[in-house]
Parts: C-alpha cells; sequence; structure tokens
C-alpha cells in the first residue's frame, strides 16, 4: 500500500469505474435527486454532475452551478453512509404457525449485492467507523449490519472545500480521509491523485499502470487541504463532553424545545445515529410473520414508552438525550464523540437549529 | 444471509406448560423450551430477563421468576398492559411461543452470601425480587438474616397473600406488607416502605439490599438506606425501560451512558444514582 499518490488522467476514470464493475461491484455514485446530491446507481462517470456548488446553512441546502468543471466541489448531501450498511429497513426472520399451533423461527437468508461507492467523504468514513463499533465490535456482531458492511468498496474523495455547517476539521474527522478507505481520490485542476488504503485498492491501481504523482500535484492536494481546513464552524469536543455532562438540569433545554419539532430529522440524517425499533408484518393467511426493524429517533413518542409510560413526553428531554447522547456519553460508550462534524443535522433541521449554537446556549446556561 | 443467527437475534420455540391466573390482570407462564438442545444451552442468573415473542404480534422483555435450578421450566410473570401481554394473557397449556435470551446482568448473589438481605419491592408481582427470593429460600443458609418488604398502592391490589405467609415462616425471615391506603380490615402496615425500616433487622456493616419497582419508590428506599449507613456499594436496583432488541443495539433502553438491557438490568446504586435524580432520562 504505502499510501503513495499515483496520478490518475480524467481519461482513466472510467476505466476505473469499469474494473470495478467488471469486479462485481455495483458502482453508485453522486447523483442530483429532489434537487440534493445523494449516491445512486450510475454506469458512467457521464452521469455524474459536473460544476456543482453546494450552499448549506441552518434550515438551508441549495445547489449552484459553478465555473470549475470539477465533479466533487460540494461538501455533502442529506446522506452518509448509514442507508448502505444499517438498512432503514431490514428483515430479521420469519416466524410460521403451523397447524398444531407450534412455532418456528428461520433467519432472513440473502446477502445483498456487491456495491462500490465513489465519492465518500472523510466524515463518512469516521461515521461508519462508529457504527462498525457499535453494531460488529460491541458483542454479539450483529449479523444483518455485517452483511450490508462487508459488501462495500469505499472509493473517498478528499474535500476540496467545506460547506459552511462543516466542523470536521476541529472533531478530528476530516476535510482529507485517512483511513477507511480502499482508494481515496483528490480532484485537482486536471485528473485526480489516488492513493490506496487497503489491498482491493492496491490491486485496481496497480491494473492501472498509473505514474506515481509530481511534486507540484502533491503541493496543490497540501493546499487544497489548507483551504477545506479553514472552516468556520469549531467545536472542541473535550470541552462539550464536559459542559453537557454539568448541564443535565440546564433550563436551556426547554428554549432549544420551543423551536424544535421533535420530527426526528436530524436522526436520520445523522451518519451515526443507530436507534432502531422492532415490529411484525403478518401476512394475511396468519401463518407467517416476518421480524423486521426500521430506523427510530430518540424524538419518537414511542421511543421511550414502557408498559404505559412515555419516559420522555416532552421535546426538551428528547432533544437533550440526542445532544447528551451524541456528544457525551458517547464517549462512554465507545471511547469517543459520536459527532464527525458533517454538519448534516444543521442544514437539514426545518426548523434551523443550529447545534453548534444549542450546545453553546447550554453550556453558557450552566456557566452563569 | 452467510453467518448462522445465534439466539441472540432469533427465538426458539417454547411451550406453554402451565398458565397460572395470579391477580387480576398478572399471570404467571410455565414455559418449557421445545428443543432438548436448547434446553441443555440454557443458562441463567436471578435478575435476567427473556424476550417472550407472540406469532404476528411482537415481544416484550420479562424477567424471569423461576430458580436456575430449575432448567425444564421458566417461569415468567407477565402484567396484562399493551398488545403483546394481552395476547400473552390469552395463551393456554400446548400453545407455543418464542424465547430469546437470557440476557443482561442479573442480582449479586455470590457477593451477597453471609449477609443480611433487604428486598425491597413495590407494585404488584415484582419478579425480579420474586426470583431472589426463590434462590435464597433454596440456599438459606449461605445468607443473613432476610428481610421482604413489599409495598403496593392500596391493600386491595396486593396479591399472593399465602405465598407473603409461607416465606415469613421461613427460618430467619421478616416479611413485612404495606399499603399506601388500606381498607378497615387490613391487617398489616399503611404508609409508604420507607417506614418500615424500623421493623427490620439487619447489621449496617453486612447488608445487601435489592429493590425493583417504581423509581420513585426506590430513589427514596435507598435515600433512607443511606442515612441509615449502609454503603451505596451494598444497595442494588433493577431497571426498566423500553427494549427493543436486548442486545445493546436498538438504543432505546438508554439510561444516561448505560445500556440497561446489557449492562443491567440490576445496577448497584452508585452508579446511577445521579440519574436517577433526573426526570425523563
Amino acid at each position: 500500500m504505502g499510501h503513495q499518490d499515483f496520478f490518475l488522467p480524467l481519461n482513466k476514470l472510467q476505466t476505473l469505474v469499469d474494473r470495478v464493475s467488471a469486479a462485481g461491484y455495483q458502482c453508485y455514485g453522486p447523483h442530483i435527486r429532489d434537487a440534493a446530491i445523494v449516491f445512486a446507481a450510475f454506469s458512467s462517470v457521464e452521469q455524474w454532475p459536473v460544476g456543482v456548488v453546494d450552499f448549506q446553512g441552518p434550515g438551508e441546502y441549495r445547489l449552484e452551478s459553478e465555473t470549475s468543471g470539477r465533479y466533487f466541489y460540494w461538501a455533502n448531501g442529506p446522506q452518509g453512509l448509514k442507508p448502505l450498511t444499517f438498512f432503514p429497513e431490514q428483515d430479521l426472520w420469519q416466524s410460521t404457525r403451523t397447524a398444531d399451533a407450534t412455532v418456528d423461527f428461520h433467519a432472513e437468508t440473502g446477502s445483498p449485492q456487491k456495491m462500490a461507492v465513489f465519492g465518500v467523504r472523510s466524515c463518512d468514513l469516521a461515521a461508519l467507523a462508529l457504527l462498525d463499533r457499535h453494531f460488529l465490535s460491541e458483542s454479539p456482531a450483529d449479523p444483518y449490519y455485517r452483511d450490508g458492511r462487508e459488501r462495500l468498496l469505499l472509493i473517498a474523495v478528499n474535500c476540496a472545500r467545506s460547506a459552511a455547517t462543516c466542523f470536521c476539521h476541529s472533531t478530528g474527522d476530516g476535510p482529507f480521509a485517512e483511513s477507511g478507505f480502499d482508494l481515496c481520490l483528490t480532484e485537482l485542476e486536471a485528473g485526480f491523485l489516488i492513493v490506496a488504503g487497503s489491498d482491493r485498492g492496491t490491486e485496481l491501481i496497480d491494473a492501472l499502470r498509473l505514474r506515481l504523482a509530481h511534486k507540484h500535484e502533491l503541493k496543490q492536494k497540501r493546499e487544497q487541504f489548507q483551504i477545506a481546513s479553514r472552516q468556520q464552524r469549531k467545536l472542541d469536543p473535550v470541552q462539550v463532553r464536559f459542559d453537557l455532562a454539568q448541564s443535565i438540569q440546564s433550563d436551556a433545554w426547554q428554549e432549544i424545545a420551543r423551536d424544535c419539532l421533535s420530527c426526528g430529522n436530524c436522526t436520520s440524517v445523522c451518519p451515526t445515529c443507530f436507534c432502531f425499533s422492532e415490529m411484525d408484518r403478518p401476512a394475511l393467511g396468519g401463518e407467517n410473520s416476518m421480524r423486521t426493524r426500521i430506523w427510530d429517533s430518540c424524538f419518537s413518542h414511542g421511543h421511550s414508552y414502557i408498559h404505559g409510560v412515555t419516559i420522555r413526553e416532552e421535546t426538551a428531554p428528547r432533544y437533550r438525550q440526542w445532544l447528551t447522547h451524541k456528544f457525551s456519553t458517547w464517549v462512554n460508550q465507545y471511547g469517543r464523540s459520536g459527532c464527525v462534524g458533517c454538519g448534516r443535522c444543521i442544514t437539514w433541521c426545518p426548523a434551523g437549529i443550529d447545534v453548534i449554537e444549542s450546545i453553546r446556549q447550554v453550556s453558557a446556561n450552566t456557566h452563569e | 444471509m452467510n453467518k448462522d443467527l445465534n439466539h441472540a437475534f432469533m427465538p426458539v420455540p417454547a411451550t406453554v406448560v402451565e398458565r397460572v391466573e395470579e391477580g387480576p390482570d398478572l399471570f404467571t407462564l410455565r414455559l418449557e423450551l421445545a428443543a432438548a438442545e436448547a434446553r441443555r444451552a440454557y443458562h441463567f442468573e436471578p435478575g435476567q430477563f427473556n424476550m417472550l415473542y407472540l406469532h404476528g404480534v411482537g415481544e416484550v422483555p420479562i424477567s424471569i421468576a423461576s430458580d436456575p435450578q430449575d432448567k425444564h421450566l421458566l417461569d415468567h410473570t407477565i402484567r396484562t398492559v399493551g398488545r403483546v401481554t394481552r395476547g400473552l394473557a390469552r395463551l393456554r397449556s400446548g400453545d407455543q411461543i418464542g424465547i430469546r435470551g437470557p440476557y443482561g446482568h442479573g442480582w449479586p448473589m455470590r457477593e451477597a452470601e453471609g449477609r443480611d438481605l433487604l428486598i425491597i419491592t413495590g407494585g404488584l408481582g415484582c419478579a425480579p425480587a420474586v426470583s431472589v427470593i426463590r434462590y435464597v429460600q433454596r440456599r438459606r443458609k449461605r445468607f443473613g438474616h432476610l428481610n421482604i418488604v413489599q409495598g403496593v398502592k392500596h391493600s386491595a391490589d396486593l396479591i399472593w397473600k399465602e405465598r407473603w405467609q409461607q416465606w415469613s415462616a421461613m427460618p430467619d425471615t421478616r416479611v413485612l406488607l404495606t399499603a399506601d391506603k388500606g381498607d378497615p380490615l387490613w391487617p398489616w402496615h399503611i404508609g409508604p416502605v420507607t417506614g418500615l425500616f424500623g421493623h427490620l433487622q439487619f447489621h449496617t456493616d453486612n447488608v445487601t439490599a435489592m429493590m425493583c419497582g417504581p423509581e420513585g419508590m426506590m430513589k427514596a428506599a435507598a435515600r433512607q438506606m443511606l442515612d441509615l449507613g449502609i454503603k451505596r456499594s451494598r444497595i442494588w436496583l433493577s431497571m426498566e425501560r423500553n427494549m427493543q432488541c436486548a442486545l445493546g443495539k436498538c438504543g432505546h433502553c438508554q439510561f444516561g451512558p448505560t445500556f440497561i438491557c446489557k449492562d443491567g438490568p440490576v445496577f448497584r446504586y452508585d452508579r446511577v444514582e445521579s440519574l436517577l435524580q433526573v426526570k425523563g432520562v
């Protein structure tokens, strides 16, 4: 591996995609749908949006054209890798009842299609590592998540610019990818630098017969890192954890709850939120019933329901649960903060609640 | 899926051997795992719980009330509250359901050996407490003075009168019953469980307390025990929250940094004391 940068000329980008396809992967890449960039299946890089830039702010996401002609001048869309590994809906097992009233259980079988994702950002790789920790490293490993996870080939892209909502640099998760990818691209003015992060990635680079990157190209990469790192938003994860641990009784939760709709948009777009509910879907005949899990949110009414009582009946304790789990108790559970600084919860909040402002509000209230 | 699902994720069939009516909206299912292999592999500790699955309806976490030595029959005392428990209440002998488990950490039975015991429960059919009492009953000599305190809201709520009497006949055992409100013929105490500590027999420096029931009751009882000089590290309680997976994955049962399904449901008091003081955690 050696983390050596090679130069991938633009005309070889499609060759890379073809080789990945030939290895049995369905290729997913950037695609504009409903005025936002998402991952979708593609076969030709011609299908990728070119010269598009995203403007993001609290409750705001807007795509505009720009003139650089680059593929990856945008920062991120609502989707990370989460829906590709931890499916929004997943069948778990089927229950069968026979005529003599016995029951039997069968695991849902069938592995998902191998998938290569082009354009993965460093924040998404960091989030994936956190989900891996939760679903796989903590015993027992979740077999459903593992099936979604092991099929992935990840082709990352280092961010050339940050959105106004990004703060991955201060959480230590970007804007450049350091690990967790098979291949990582850096888009330059003409062509890409490409580096391998796994044996599979190395094989792909070897097969493309690329030359090593030149000095001036590496310099351009470093400059790009400097530019993308100059993010407006800052947050000190260590201080935040400390402040939140002190502020469980703060009045600020009520103030924030006045704006919060408890809609769960933030937990859906958050690349690390992992809550799910289970439910039964009985077939009409009644003999078979499918046990299925779907994403849930700590903002839902049912999330804290227990025999007739909802523990978090109001929005304030729900918001507190979400924020303190993400930034404080996550550290107790998994050794680091659950936030990777992608800023999605800010952008996709219909009420425009800014998580960094919320933290400030709660902390200020505590320090008074 | 290329891996075998272990029973942590998928239930195994279990047969209802007996259904015991315990009181209004309260019943016990005595279950036997259907497969001999599953029975052999199954071991549990008092205080652990199973997920019981009713075909086509759903799953609920229920404490195991029987003794670990009774390998064949697993007792689950269930209160009828929601959709799944209402369905479970309609089961009859011979019916089958699914079981996953056991899950979680149970009571510190080994650590409590040689000590006096305070078992404090509030509400009805408190299965986690029953599992301890039965465990001690079978191994009475390993423990010191046994004190059992049961509080109910109204005297009419009390069930298992014979069981309480039977337990109070055990050697060196005190059973105290109290109701917040009692009718004129209620022969036991009136008031909260915290009013009964003067009637209990234990050595403050050599006692283990185990509690289950409403959080308000457990908080008040714990405060009283601390005032009496019992160490925080000798007080244990069983917690409840919404549970879907019982494996620390679904996120519902989080209580501060803990997942109640795998870090609990039994906790040492000092680990949850500060969280218990906050509403809506």
